[in-house]
């Protein structure tokens, strides 16, 4: 088997402000990140030979992407992969990069989740596993089952590990502060993480992400042209997908803290890229916290934290953006927002500007791998992707 | 002789104290309690509650038929007992039937029940009563009244109690009716339906069994009937010369209130549940008429136990003790709904509930024949060793499970928020997620032994959603 290893390289990206972008469209977002992917790889639309849509909940075809932009009858494809679908777009046209299928692709993450008039995410319900017979459950209350267990396995008490989450939101803020395109520009304290309104119990307000409007692209090309586009382009090392078969939800085996997708994407992605240590050997990660514990069990899943260490290596700064190993630097889903179909695309654009020096106020030194992991679905059924990038070939 | 081989009772958990209401509306206060089904209850569910502890340690591949008797089924149109038949996984040659519109409609089952025993068309049958009517805020009734249900498994072979003779009366009265247009009940004044309506009618038919079998108050033990005001019932049999305070079977009236259709069957069970051998038990199922059935126990009632007693029901019970609770979970009042997606968007198919019959809806999955995994939903190919089509079913219904981990969900559309969000593990191996119901958060924890209640997740475009919920064991209260 092959890996994919420097093998399609990354020269240039694109990502508009996450928000409440009322005014702005779906096609304007998609315009406005495409064009400054365009613009950063120096090419223009017509050198465009395939692309991939990641997007949920707005449309059908490749049409949405190839409307706005007017591409010219080339391969559009659209993918969906619930909240990892913007990296399942970004994997579409590595491949097709990789097969030899075509030199020069694009990439394009979007959602417009705030025209429609609630909060939350809408109801994904494929018709094709229709079951009305399931609990309801929204994403919070699925990810605080996590929560709730791991306090009870380690011990913690809810103060204790509401607290310990506490300290993930309040990093990812602060990271946000610093970044001109996050949703959440202000920096919070532990006590009004402590005080917020409940969500889903043990999870209040400030453990959750942000429901954005955005839009994220990605110009991918054959590693051995990438120096003719750019002099310093941003290598694929590895881009791994696990998807579990929703055995968490019927097999008393699943644990409920940690995420098996996650340990097994990892270490599939690890050795993808030659990596055997990874908490030495990744400089920078921007990962999926939905919910800050999520945050925390992916330390663990994906071996930054030994196994029930997290919360140590948190109290200890370890992820903090001074930290051995920043994590999410641009503020995550919780500051940056989460455009579903954007949000795996949006990683890779904070990774690929930390790697490239240019992440202005928020700059980690000299970072050389950087990783992101984007992960769909609820513990218990999950996809997760991890991609590994690097900056030398 | 045809009698009762079993019996069950379901009194909802949470009961709500006559004086809040009294406070609520500023009016004078009647004594005790009423039982209030929860938001996720209604008269199907509570009758499955009662059957499931009725068939409890009966083989169910015996029951010929099931007879299930309210005055409040969910659906006008479509046939409840069948429904419940398919929940309790009877057998598919079960005769189902409901019996409707009356609050005899229990007794009145029961009554056809005998007739096809005794007639050897049919060996046992189960009738089920259950009511959760709605009387309009702030009227004598809404006071008066609780919810419940009951069910008797009758038969030939094994009986705790023979039942010695069934005698009907009928009587056109306009005292207590809900049209096919209104959602309420309505009552003539209430002198009239005491007196004109239960009282005459009780009596006459009371005086006429008494006379034609041959029997005085003092031949039994007990006497079971329907009606709000035990007063009255009081005064009726005192008339005959019963002693109410010791044979009148009346726990309900002050712990629970009037169930209607339910009500005379069960005082019924409670009577049993407390009988001695060879004890006589009236039972006075009142509305457009009355029923008498004359009950008496075998020796096999010394034997008897419930799964549950009346009386231990009773005992078991959350305060409601918020009126404005009351009126969102029976939606007489409009709040301001949370800003999520609209229910309708979840709305089930007939076709995708028709497919889940025989599994998902009686909580039923499947066991690996390769691995022995149980799993549910049904599965074609094992979680554990992928074998393909090698299942035998797997109920999960009646197994002890425990809760693996829990979430209290406040941005998910109820009518009762939060939904506790639950991991049930069930002992013997499967698990499910599902709500908790008839909790109190503060109850709830990691760990805690949980049972299987079948319930509403919710109404939508005309459909009831009916599935399992988990909520806490007994032993936990």
């Amino acid at each position: 088997m092959e890996s994919i290893k420097n093998k399609v390289a990354v020269v240039g990206m694109g990502c508009v402000r996450f928000g409440e972008n009322f005014d702005q469209s779906i096609d304007d977002m998609i315009i406005d990140a495409a064009h400054e992917a365009y613009e950063d790889a120096g090419i223009e639309q017509k050198d465009i030979q395939a692309a991939w849509l990641g997007q949920l909940w707005a449309g059908h075809t490749g049409q949405l992407l190839a409307s706005p932009l007017k591409l010219s009858y080339i391969p559009v494809t659209h993918t969906e992969n619930a909240c990892a679908t913007g990296s399942e777009a970004l994997r579409g046209a590595c491949y097709a990069v990789a097969s030899g299928a075509c030199d020069i692709a694009l990439a394009v993450g979007v959602e417009k989740l705030k025209d429609t008039g609630y909060a939350g995410l809408p109801q994904t319900r494929p018709i094709a596993t229709w079951s009305h017979r399931i609990a309801s459950m929204t994403p919070p209350a699925g990810f605080a089952l996590m929560a709730t267990r791991y306090f009870a396995e380690h011990g913690l008490s809810v103060d204790e590990g509401k607290r310990l989450l506490a300290k993930i939101a309040v990093k990812n803020h602060y990271n946000g502060s610093m970044n001109p395109k996050a949703h959440f520009q202000r920096k919070i304290s532990i006590d009004k993480c402590l005080n917020a309104p409940m969500i889903a119990y043990p999870l209040s307000l400030f453990d959750c992400c942000g429901v954005s409007d955005g839009a994220a692209a990605a110009i991918v090309v054959r590693a051995d042209m990438a120096k003719s586009f750019r002099a310093d382009p941003i290598y694929v090392k590895s881009l791994q997908i696990c998807q579990g078969p929703r055995e968490g939800f019927m097999n008393p085996a699943y644990d409920y803290v940690h995420v098996e997708e996650t340990r097994r994407c990892g270490i599939a992605a690890y050795k993808e890229a030659g990596i055997s240590d990874p908490s030495k050997e990744i400089s920078i990660a921007e990962v999926h916290d939905c919910f800050s514990i999520t945050e925390l069990t992916i330390m663990e899943d994906l071996q930054f934290s030994q196994r029930g260490k997290a919360p140590e290596d948190i109290n200890n700064g370890k992820y903090e953006i001074d930290g051995q190993l920043p994590v999410n630097t641009d503020g995550g889903l919780k500051c940056f927002g989460h455009p579903v179909g954007a949000t795996g695309l949006r990683m890779l654009y904070e990774v690929y500007k930390q790697l490239q020096g240019k992440a202005g106020d928020r700059q980690v030194k000299n970072p050389a791998t950087g990783l992101t992991h984007n992960q769909g679905g609820e513990p218990g059924a999950a996809v997760v992707s991890v991609a590994i990038v690097g900056n030398e070939k | 002789m045809a009698g009762i081989i079993s019996v069950g009772v379901h009194i909802p958990v949470y009961r709500m104290p006559r004086a809040l209401i009294a406070e609520n509306w500023e009016t004078g206060a009647l004594p005790g309690e009423k039982a209030v089904a929860n938001h996720d209850e209604d008269s199907l569910t509570m009758g499955v509650a009662a059957a499931r502890r009725c068939l409890k340690e009966i083989d169910l591949n015996q029951v010929d038929a099931l007879y299930f008797a309210t005055t409040t089924a969910p659906y006008t149109e479509k046939q409840s007992a069948a429904l419940m038949a398919a929940v309790l996984q009877l057998p598919e040659d079960t005769q189902t039937l409901d019996f409707c519109n009356s609050l005899r409609s229990g007794t009145g089952a029961v009554g056809a029940a005998l007739n096809a025993i005794n007639s050897g068309a049919l060996n046992n049958v189960l009738v089920c009563a259950s009511d959760l009517r709605l009387f309009r805020p702030k009227s004598n009734f809404e006071m008066f009244c609780g919810d419940g249900a009951a069910a008797f498994l009758l038969g030939k072979e094994d009986t705790i109690a023979e039942i010695e003779f069934f005698d009907s009366f009928y009587d056109e009265i306009q005292d207590i009716w809900r049209s096919d247009k209104h959602r309420f009940l309505r009552t003539a004044e209430d002198r009239f339906v005491q007196d004109l309506g239960y009282y005459r009618v009780v009596r006459n038919a009371v005086a006429n069994t008494l006379k034609k079998h041959e029997l005085k108050a003092g031949d039994f033990s007990k006497v079971c009937t329907n009606f709000s005001n035990a007063k009255t019932i009081g005064r009726l049999f005192s008339e005959f010369g019963f002693r109410p305070e010791e044979q009148l079977q009346n726990d309900l009236h002050n712990g629970v209130g009037d169930t209607g259709a339910a009500m005379a069957m069960m005082n019924a069970v409670d009577a049993l549940e407390n009988a001695e051998p060879r004890q006589r038990i009236l039972v006075s199922g009142y509305g457009s008429g009355c029923d008498n059935i004359c009950i008496r126990t075998t020796k096999r009632i010394k034997d008897f136990s419930s799964d549950k007693t009346l009386k231990d029901q009773l005992k078991d019970k959350i305060p409601l003790n918020n009126y404005n609770r009351y009126l969102i979970w029976r939606e007489l009042i409009e709040v301001q709904k949370l800003p999520r997606p609209p229910l309708e968007e979840r709305q089930p198919t007939p076709q995708a509930q028709w497919r889940e019959t025989k599994g998902e809806l009686a909580l039923c999955g499947t066991r690996c024949l390769e691995c022995g995994t149980p799993q549910y939903p049904p599965q074609r190919v094992c979680m554990v060793c992928t074998a393909k089509d090698k299942f035998e079913k797997y109920s999960f219904s009646n197994k002890k499970a425990e809760l693996r981990t829990y979430s209290h969900d406040y941005l998910s559309e109820t009518l009762d928020p939060p939904i506790t969000l639950s991991v049930v593990d069930f002992e013997g191996g499967g698990r499910v997620l599902c709500e908790m119901t008839d909790r109190e958060i503060d109850q709830v924890r990691v760990g805690m032994n949980l049972e299987m209640t079948f319930r509403k997740l919710y109404y939508v475009g005309g459909i009831y959603n009916y599935w399992w919920k988990c909520k806490p064991a007994d032993q936990n209260r």
